[in-house]
């Protein structure tokens, strides 16, 4: 592993994180004030941070420091998560999820937006905290950064939006006063180190440090043992001794100090900076040391013993030959040391158990694993093959025993449902919650409702319900379009609303639900519905329809769809971007989806979508077009007909069009289109599929026949062949033959009068 | 002998900027999320020495070092602190706790080296 592939899990985690931050800041804006849900967001927050400091991603970490400020706050109970801080905070939590994408993506951030919630969110953590009441940060870290001047100091430390709280000072001198007079140019320094008995108690070792200090320079050791008691009032665990060093180095104080970090609260430490020449200090006249001949080389060969403090007097008694005592305590404890090391000797026991260590970790996370979804895809492309081979199997065995009964033709039958059966397990592994674009929805709503000054509530239904990642993944951008239009043009402003009887926050509710193999999603609002006068005169003002047309509600409503619509008076920051409806739909459709409007005057708009579960298996309809066998979508196709010559006009030089029901809809010879026939084949031998074009218009296809309508396994021309204009992908029948599946779209834009371009010789080889 | 160090962080990051530096150096590492699994994993990982996160979910590093220093096996095991918190108040409590040392984040893995060094035979 690479440190470019722990990156990726940064920002696999960052997600996630942001997904977590997100759902706790609502919770807690519904009032849950349970300790945990804060932790859990500061955490959120404080992972970003830490990730990011490690991959020098120095705005994320920086913003995040400043929100993780404020977080602790409202953690220690200095700050109450009012709903106007939470408002803060939700568009804090965006910001984030903006600096995220772009330390991975790249591209820019909206400068003034993140430096006016880094002021917002200090404001908050300064004006609730008690200036008392914050923690300084390190003082050496924090005076030289703290922003804009005139502040209270632990205030200033607390909010200053810099990374103060990760400049690796990790010490203070601050509690060695009247010591920096040390004197660089006279690299020699005694050292006196008393160890008390907590520096053994927290793992530290004086023996190690001394190592460690060894490192440094030149040093000589004396050992003072003068406190240690006879043998039996001894404690084995305290400290007895203590040390006067002389070293030279060339490292300085700083790093003379710095050994003993980790244990300057728990020993006595005077680190004095020596003149050449000059003799000792005045309290090594009090502490008289005896030189101890200190083999500091064997230490490293020497396997940790638990109780250290032990193991230290051992090596320094022993080499002094002088206290017994000290070393028949030592014996006898290192005998205890041996039976505790004993317990764990066996080296492959403790693998095993770190295996099983792994084993436990995995069941606890939540019975969840993690997989590249290169791994998922190829499992399904498999999948895909085995459903193909099957029904080629089936298709022989039924071709070559004609009474249909033999055994193997049972078998075959239980491995059809076999296969079936895997191919949908398989399909759930891609499966996934859609929960993660709707709490995306809920961003959107906030940014609306404030570029708009509406005030609106999200609620979502069904957030659990699962749907194939690529459909979630092209889902977001449609939805989007669709809350911003519900929020900008459907919901009315609050005195409107009041107005109206209904209460000034508007509604916007998104819900997904599994219905009939397809999963289906609505986003209503209860604003004022669509005003169809308007669209109507917009219509009729675009020259979409005639002034005098007749058309239903439910034709008035869909005619949003069409491109380049819109109502809105005056173009707001939202619909200015240019984006349609019509750019909606044809996106649900490219997703092989329906959409549909339905809308009260006064009480609010339904948007209808239903989607296929998986975008890797299609149900199509086998069609017949000039002796190739095409698959037509079976969600393009609204109906079919047998035409009737007398329904059959003709249009121009080429063009023929077919009446039904009254209305005119022009013909297109597939079989034309795709370049198989030079001429137009007879409508009336043929079957019609009248299918709904992205413009919201009609057409009929013309096929020469239908053969069925079967489930196939797509797979995908780009990534096998090239891109053929008029053909969306290709899927293997059960005779084992090519059969490509026609892009309907592209075929009715062709008949526009847009050729397509297709080579005969690779329709010949479908 | 490799030396064993049991790693104690909720973030997947850190856990493998810890696992690949780690074993980089030479150590045999073992990995817990939180503080509670720490624990639970402890006398299994029989470590040389622990390095901690603070802020964790279930039992925060603080509760793990107190955890860590009631089993008299581990008492006296060195425990390094990995967090972003440098700030005396945590570190002092991370002390109290019995916490032997800290690296500051985000580490450098020298540092990270150095320290482990420093706190082990």
């Amino acid at each position: 592993m690479d440190m470019n592939e722990i990156k990726e899990i940064f920002f696999q985690e960052c997600e996630e994180q942001l997904a977590e931050l997100e759902s706790g800041l609502l919770r807690l804006n519904d009032g849950d004030r349970d300790p945990e849900t804060v932790n859990a967001v500061f955490r959120a927050v404080h992972s970003i941070k830490g990730g990011a400091g490690a991959f020098a991603l120095d705005d994320l970490v920086s913003f995040a420091h400043v929100f993780e400020t404020t977080l602790d706050c409202v953690r220690s109970n200095k700050l109450e998560p009012t709903q106007e801080v939470l408002k803060v905070m939700l568009k804090s939590a965006d910001v984030l999820a903006d600096l995220t994408n772009v330390a991975r993506d790249g591209g820019s951030v909206d400068q003034a937006r993140s430096a006016q919630l880094i002021r917002e969110l200090e404001a908050l953590a300064k004006g609730e905290a008690p200036p008392a009441a914050e923690a300084p940060a390190p003082k050496a870290a924090a005076a030289p950064k703290a922003a804009p001047a005139p502040k209270p100091a632990p205030v200033a430390a607390a909010a200053a939006p810099n990374d103060e709280g990760f400049l690796p000072v990790a010490f203070s001198f601050d509690d060695f006063g009247g010591e920096e007079e040390a004197v660089i140019e006279h690299p020699a320094y005694e050292v006196v180190f008393k160890p008390k008995s907590e520096l053994y108690t927290k793992g530290n070792e004086a023996t190690l440090l001394l190592r460690d200090l060894s490192r440094l320079g030149e040093m000589s050791i004396h050992c003072n043992m003068d406190s240690l008691p006879p043998l039996d009032q001894m404690d084995p665990e305290a400290a007895y001794f203590s040390w006067k060093v002389s070293i030279k180095t060339d490292k300085g104080e700083d790093a003379v100090r710095t050994v003993f970090e980790f244990a300057e609260w728990d020993c006595e430490l005077e680190v004095i900076a020596v003149d050449a020449g000059e003799g000792a200090s005045s309290e090594s006249e009090e502490l008289p040391m005896q030189p101890v001949p200190f083999d500091l080389s064997a230490l490293d060969e020497e396997p940790h013993a638990p109780l250290g403090v032990v193991e230290e007097e051992e090596q320094i008694a022993a080499a002094q030959e002088a206290v017994t005592a000290a070393q028949t305590a030592s014996n006898v404890v290192q005998m205890a040391g041996n039976a505790s090391r004993a317990a764990a000797a066996d080296k492959g026991a403790a693998a095993a158990a770190a295996a099983q260590n792994n084993a436990q970790q995995a069941s606890a996370a939540g019975q969840t694993i993690r997989v590249d979804l290169d791994r998922v895809d190829r499992l399904i492309n498999l999948v895909g093959e085995l459903v193909i081979n099957q029904a080629m199997l089936s298709q022989s065995v039924i071709e070559n025993d004609s009474n249909g009964v033999s055994s193997i033709n049972m078998g075959l039958e239980e491995l059809q449902q076999l296969t079936r059966e895997i191919q949908d397990s398989v399909m759930a592994i891609r499966a996934q919650p859609v929960k993660p674009v709707f709490q995306r929805m809920a961003r959107t709503v906030r940014e609306i409702a404030d570029i708009t000054g509406k005030s609106v509530r999200l609620v979502t239904e069904g957030e659990n319900t699962e749907v194939d990642k690529t459909v979630i993944d092209k889902l977001a951008e449609p939805l989007t379009h669709m809350i911003r239009n519900a929020v900008d043009h459907g919901l009315e402003m609050p005195e409107k609303r009041l107005a109206a009887g209904k209460s000034a926050e508007g509604t916007v509710k998104l819900t997904a639900k599994h219905r009939s193999g397809r999963i289906v999603i609505e986003l209503s609002d209860d604003g004022a519905g669509i005003n169809r006068e308007k669209v109507r005169q917009k219509a009729i003002d675009n020259d979409l329809i005639a002034a005098d047309a007749n058309l239903s509600d439910e034709e008035i409503d869909n005619l949003i769809f069409h491109a380049g619509f819109s109502t809105a008076d005056k173009v707001s920051d939202l619909s200015g971007r240019g984006v349609g409806m019509d750019v909606v739909k044809r996106s649900i459709q490219a997703l092989g989806g329906r959409i549909n409007i339905s809308s009260k005057p006064g009480q609010g708009s339904v948007f209808t979508m239903s989607l296929p579960l998986t975008l890797a298996v299609l149900d199509g309809m086998v069609v017949t077009v000039a002796g190739q066998t095409l698959v037509v979508p079976l969600t393009a196709i609204v109906e079919t007909l047998q035409p009737d010559a007398a329904a059959i006009h003709s249009f121009g030089a080429t063009q023929r069009l077919i009446s039904i029901r009254n209305s005119f809809c022009p013909l297109v010879d597939v079989g034309r289109i795709l370049n198989f026939r030079a001429t137009q084949a007879n409508p009336v031998e043929g079957v019609a599929l009248l299918v709904e074009s992205e413009g919201g218009g009609q057409r009929a296809l013309m096929v020469d026949a239908i053969q069925g309508q079967r489930q196939v396994v797509i797979k995908s021309l780009e990534a096998n062949y090239t891109h053929v204009p008029g053909i969306a992908a290709a899927t293997i029948l059960g005779d084992g033959r090519v059969a490509l599946i026609l892009d309907v779209d592209a075929v009715v834009a062709a008949s526009r009068g847009q050729p397509l371009h297709l080579e005969t010789s690779l329709a010949a080889a479908g | 002998m490799k030396k064993k160090v049991l790693t104690v962080d909720d973030s997947r990051t850190i856990r493998n900027m810890l696992l690949v530096t780690l074993n980089n150096a030479g150590f045999e590492t073992i990995q817990a999320e939180d503080g509670v699994e720490g624990l639970e994993v402890l006398e299994d990982a029989n470590p040389d020495v622990i390095v901690t996160d603070i802020n964790m979910p279930r039992l925060d590093g603080f509760g793990f070092i107190e955890g860590v220093r009631k089993n008299e096996k581990y008492r006296a095991i060195p425990i390094l602190v990995l967090t972003t918190e440098s700030d005396a108040e945590k570190k002092n409590r991370a002390r109290q706790a019995g916490a032997t040392g800290w690296i500051v984040k985000p580490f450098d893995p020298t540092k990270l080296i150095d320290a482990i060094e420093r706190v082990t035979a």
